[in-house]
This record gives C-alpha cells, structure tokens and sequence, in this order.
C-alpha cells in the first residue's frame, strides 16, 4: 500500500510541473503586454510597474523567479487588482467554492447512490428504467441550461427560492448546489448501477443469500463495499468537473468564488491572476485524482497489484 | 434450416458481424430513435441556408420578443429575429464543432494507439506514459486559458477540443491493437512482407472498428457539451456567428420576460445530446463493446 502511494506520488510531481511550466509560457505568450491597453502610461511609470511585475526581466528569469515564488507559495500580485495579491484573491474565494462543492458532492452521492442502487436491484423493470431514464436526461442537461430553467421555476415562477446570491438570504444556497450536483448524482448513479449490478452476481453474494441473511442486509453488507469502488474512483474526476461547473453555476447564481473570479479574470486579461489560479486549481484537481485513486486502492487490492508486478 | 442457410451465407459474405450488430441495433429502439433524430438534425443543419424560414441576418426592431406563432413558430428575440431560424444556423455551428473535433480526436487518437501497440516496448512505453501525463491535466481549465491566450476562434476551439478529446481513443485503439498482433492473419500478413503502415491501415484498424466507432459515437456529445460551455461563458462561437451554447446563454439573460428564448434552443441541445448518447449505448450493445468510456 505504502509502494502504491509513493509511486502515485512521484507520477503526480511530473503532472504539476508540467501545468506550471504550460501554463506560464502559455500566459507569457499571449500577445500584448498587460500594461499595454491602458490609455496613456508615462514611460517611466511603465517602466516602474514592468519592474515591479518583473516584465523587465529575460524571460527565463522570470520563469525562475516565478518558480522560486511559487516554492515559498507565492502567487504574485494581480495585474488588475493592484494592491492585492493572487493570493488573497483565491483565499477569499476559496471558501465559497469548497462549501458549494461540498453541498453538490453530497447532493449527487445521496441521490446518485440511492437511485442506482434501487435501480440494480431489480434489472430492467421500472425501477430500474426510471431512475436510469432520469439519469441520462441529467448527463445530458448541461449545468448552463439546467441552473436557468431551475431559476425560472423554482425562483421566478412559483417564487420559493432566492435566485441569486450566496449566504445573504436562506435557502439561497439550495438552487446552486442543485444545478451543480445534478449532472453528477446522474453519473454517480449510473456508476452505481453497473457495479452493483456486477458484484450481485459473484459467488460471496450468493454465499451471504444461502446463508439466509435477508437481502437488505446482503446489499448493505456485502455488496455496498465493492459495488461502490467505480464510484470512488469516479470521485477525483468529478471534483475536477465540479471546478469547472463552479465556473458556469457561480457565474449563473453571482457567487463570490473561485470559479467566478477565474471567468473574470479571463475576460479582464488578468495574466498572474489567470496564471496562478490555474496552477493552483490544477494542483488541486491533481491532488484529489490522487486521493481518490488511492481510496480506490486501499478498497479494493487487485488495483494495488499492477504497480507491484515483478513480484516486487 | 431457413436460418441456418441464411448465417451460412452471411459468413460467405464476411459481414456477419456487423449484419448481426444490425440486426440488434435494430431491435434497441431507442437507439433507432437517437439515430433517426441525429440523421433529421444534420440534414436540416446542411439544408439550412436553403429552408430557413428567415435569412440570418433578418431583424424586425418593430416586432421585438414576440412569443411563439404561426409567422415565428419558435418567436422572436429581443431584435426581432426568427428563433427557429437561429437555432438551425446555431446547430450548424455547434454540431460542426462536435464532429470536426471529434475527427480530429480520432485521427490523432487512433494513429497514436495504433503506433504505440503496434511497435511496443519502449516506444510504447514512452507514448503512453505521455498519455498518462496528459490525462491527469484539467482541460477545461486548460481550454479556458487556451481561448484567452489566443482570442477566440473557431478554428482553435476544433483543435484544442480535439487535442484533449484523443487520449481516451488512443488507450481503446492501443489495448486493440496489442490483441490483434498476436492474431495469426497479422503474422500472416507480416510473413509475406506488407510494411507495418499496411498492416495497421488495412488489417488492425478495420478490425478495431467497432471500439472506435462506438467511443466516436459518445465523443461527439461531449465535445458539444465542451463548445457550448465555452460559448455559455462567453468564450467560445463569438457573435456574429451562433452556436446552441451562445443562444442559451442569450436566453438565460433574458428568460424572466421571454422564457422561449432559453427553452427552445435548450431543447435542440439536450435533444441532440439525449439522441447521441442513445445511439452511442445502442451501438456499444450491438457491438458488443465493453467498458469504452472512461
């Protein structure tokens, strides 16, 4: 288990390194300098922000520096914010997203869970056709469209929620959590219905039914266990896709948080701002693959086995 | 005996596998369905410049928002333009960005598969390693950096959606290919000296298609999904042009007044969406393909 962890660490480094040294060469390259639009700059006042900012520098050296900056956790300061830096900026709004998230992640694995394993238990009936129906009709209702038609009903037409905001009004976190948890309660669902389904069928179940324990029992007991670990794994994707949907849902509810500020700085040309909340979200997303990758490991340890082949 | 006459001949032909994979296509009929819708969505979106009600470009400022009616089946926008007329331009551009990026995804994708499992040992090591690398970065942040860097166009949002599309195709053409080269008619064909690019071209490739068609299948609607998220934020097809992805978030700005404005071009998306995901599971069924996606 120790080996598993260690080499999964050691593949994420390289990951990590990568988007850093992307991502800056990307943001380095984009035409225009960011002090460039401003209507008149004096030249010494632009020297002086080019300096501040290190533009002045040969390109190499700014990356190095940057590097260094980003060993001490240092993000730079923003572009178009002056004053603050990158930093402030994602720990002001990392708060708001994480709980967002949270709020969706357990919205999707109650439903998610409920409904596919309901659906597994009785193949190719209604009980199954109806969630999976619905399953699907979620996969394919993007956030975009999902979150506006939720507002329309929900807040516009019979007048039960607040439609914007975050933490002003009760209840006003419900809409967003919702839009944003929907698509993955959907997969998660799917997920859960195809391994339960092939976890039903193994011989232990089959020991646990002959032995007599009744079968809510054999589901909750036995079968939970394996039939789950496709949804684990599913787990470090879906965070990366619960970032990204962040962006949509916290643009569509005005929500002060991560994703919204990344959106905005991509319309503003923000470039340390842009260049810094990517390699912070990607660290992240990188991060939690891990996580759920070795979550997925410790439940079930046939996956352990590739990275011991040899017989190490 | 009538049967079995008729799979005799089938086997004679070499279509067996896929007159079967047909035959239980054909009884999936939701499958049927998703392909007919898909089959009516992309001749109207060829024909459109031709049976659009209206012409792109036609505003009507008297008229404005007007809801659904015999003139404007679908209404108007706030400029008065024809909604159904934008939804089939809109659908032009957005299913040509799920099929151009999808092919791209399939060309680099099914030759990067087929290279590193054809040659193996190091190079394939290296190859996948790559795509391991790959694979474990966030693209949609990534697609978002993409479309600020080097403004936004359309040319550049095929490609970088296809360039993160190919990995998944690359793994299920390389895990294809390992099996077949150790089937006796790639040694077979080897042995009487057809060069490693014919091989792949003619006997590896027609023999994995059915993985590859099937993951094609259900790339499209993801990588519709991908431009109309883009768009939504504003990233993606700029105006003057139109995608389903731009004409909801128009609607979304709108909604509370003129509600029609974000369900119908809602509706064409997630239709189409529902009809390639259902064609996609019905052909993995017929194909028999297991475990392609993911």
């Amino acid at each position: 288990m120790l080996r598993f962890m260690f080499i999964r660490i050691l593949q994420a480094l390289p990951v990590i390194f990568v988007v850093i040294t992307a991502t800056f060469f990307l943001v380095r390259s984009a035409p225009g300098g960011p002090f460039d639009q401003e209507k008149v700059v004096i030249p010494e006042v632009k020297q002086a922000l080019e300096a501040q900012y290190r533009l002045d520098l040969p390109l190499h050296e700014q990356y190095f520096a940057y590097l260094g900056d980003l060993a001490q956790g240092d993000l730079g300061p923003s572009f178009k914010y002056p004053g603050r830096s990158v930093n402030e900026i994602l720990f002001a709004g990392l708060p708001v997203t994480a709980e967002l998230g949270l709020y969706a992640l357990i919205i999707a694995l109650c439903i998610g869970v409920t409904a596919g394993v309901f659906a597994s238990l009785k193949p190719n009936t209604a009980q199954d056709y109806v969630p999976m129906s619905l399953a699907m009709i979620g996969i394919c209702m993007p956030s975009f469209l999902l979150g506006p038609l939720l507002v329309l009903v929900f807040g516009i037409w019979l007048d039960w929620l607040p439609i914007t905001g975050w933490g002003d009004i009760p209840g006003d976190k419900i809409l967003p959590a919702v839009t944003l948890g929907s698509a993955y309660a959907a997969y998660i669902a799917r997920l859960s219905r195809a391994g339960m389904l092939e976890i039903l069928s193994q011989d232990y179940i089959r020991t646990a039914r002959a032995k007599g324990l009744p079968e809510w029992r054999v589901v909750t007991q036995h079968a939970l266990r394996g039939g789950l670990i496709p949804v684990i794994a599913f787990l470090g994707p879906a965070f990366a896709g619960l970032l990204a949907g962040s962006f949509v849902v916290e643009t569509i509810f005005q929500i002060p948080g991560l994703g919204r500020f990344y959106v905005q700085a991509a319309f503003n040309r923000d470039y340390t701002m842009i260049l810094g909340t990517t390699v912070f979200l990607s660290s992240l997303i990188v991060f939690f693959n891990l996580v759920s990758d070795i979550i997925a490991a410790w439940l079930n340890p046939r996956l352990r086995q590739q990275f011991q082949g040899g017989g190490s | 005996m009538n049967t079995a006459t008729q799979i005799f001949d089938d086997a004679e032909k070499g279509s067996s596998l896929w007159h079967d994979a047909w035959l239980r296509l054909r009884k999936n009929k939701l499958a049927l369905f998703g392909g007919s819708v898909l089959l009516f969505m992309v001749i109207v979106a060829l024909l459109t410049p031709w049976i659009a009600p209206y012409s792109y470009e036609a505003q009507n400022l008297d008229l404005g928002a007007s809801p659904p009616s015999a003139a404007h089946w679908l209404g108007t926008d706030i400029f008065g333009r024809d909604v159904l007329t934008q939804i089939m331009y809109g659908g032009r551009i957005s299913l040509a960005v799920g099929f151009i990026a999808t092919a791209v995804a399939l060309v680099i994708g099914v030759t990067w598969g087929a290279v590193a499992g054809y040659v193996g040992g190091r190079v394939d090591a290296v190859m996948m390693r790559l795509v391991d690398i790959l694979y474990a970065l966030p693209f949609m942040i990534f697609i978002v950096l993409l479309m600020v860097v080097f403004g936004r166009n359309i040319l550049l949002l095929f490609l970088a959606i296809g360039a993160v599309e190919w990995l998944t195709m690359a793994r299920i053409m390389r895990s294809q290919v390992q099996s077949l080269r150790q089937q006796e008619f790639v040694e077979a064909a080897v042995s009487v000296g057809l060069s490693p690019a014919a091989i792949i071209r003619k006997h590896v490739v027609p023999n994995a298609l059915g993985p590859i068609i099937v993951y094609t299948t259900l790339t499209i609607p993801s990588v519709m999904l991908l431009e109309a998220f883009l768009s939504f934020l504003g990233l993606g097809i700029q105006p003057p042009a139109t995608s389903w992805g731009l004409l909801i978030s128009y609607g979304a700005e709108t909604m509370e007044e003129y509600p029609w404005l974000l369900i119908f071009p809602g509706c064409a998306l997630t239709l189409t969406l529902f009809s390639l995901n259902f064609l996609g599971d019905g052909l993995r069924d017929a194909l028999d393909v297991r475990g392609s996606k993911d």
